[in-house]
């Protein structure tokens, strides 16, 4: 059951990822990785209960975080030049 | 099989289909501004489902308080990082969308 829906998150993540490489726009490219990073939270809690190992939702937590700091601090360097 | 399982299966399979529709909305839009429509909403419902259904195939336990913290975390997060996205393609001049004949010159 776990093993199906990992298998069908990686499925849209790729196609995702199509829309990372092509897009037009730099924008374009921070939102696609923005939905491949949230995609990486749940294929990470999968990965836990799939290897019944259920220290991943740390990491899955510290992901999470880390993906949403990433995608601000970038915008927010492309909006005025720099980062204080 | 019990009834928990069954009821997390469901939660699974949707959570699943919501985020292959955000995938597929997100490739296939014509425009920036909506594309950001299936990535700010789909994409988070789907999330909170998946995880959803593990929290209910565990039951209570400390590692469903996590799930929980990653859920709301999730809630608040996605739709803000989705709406800085859009205010910094705004302030860039990302142009949206038109129909062909509607456009104004």
């Amino acid at each position: 059951m776990f093993d199906i829906a990992a298998t069908v998150i990686v499925l849209a993540a790729i196609l995702v990822l199509y829309r990372a490489i092509k897009g037009p726009r730099i924008y374009d490219r921070v939102l696609s990785v923005n939905v491949i990073g949230t995609k990486t939270v749940v294929l990470l809690a999968l990965i836990g209960y799939i290897y019944e190992r259920p220290h991943f939702l740390d990491i899955a937590l510290v992901y999470a975080l880390i993906n949403f700091i990433a995608t601000i601090a970038f915008l927010k360097y492309r909006e005025t030049g720099r980062l204080d | 099989m019990d009834i928990r399982t069954i009821i997390a299966g469901i939660l699974l399979a949707l959570g699943c289909f919501f985020i292959v529709v955000a995938a597929i909305g997100v490739v296939r839009f014509p425009d920036f501004y909506s594309r950001m429509h299936p990535a700010g909403k789909s994409d988070t419902l789907g999330q909170s489902l998946v995880l959803s259904g593990i929290m209910i195939y565990e039951g209570f336990s400390l590692v469903s308080i996590k799930l929980l913290i990653i859920i709301v975390f999730i809630f608040i997060a996605n739709p803000t990082a989705t709406h800085a996205v859009a205010k910094a393609a705004y302030v860039a001049g990302v142009k949206p969308w038109q129909k062909e004949d509607k456009v104004i010159k």
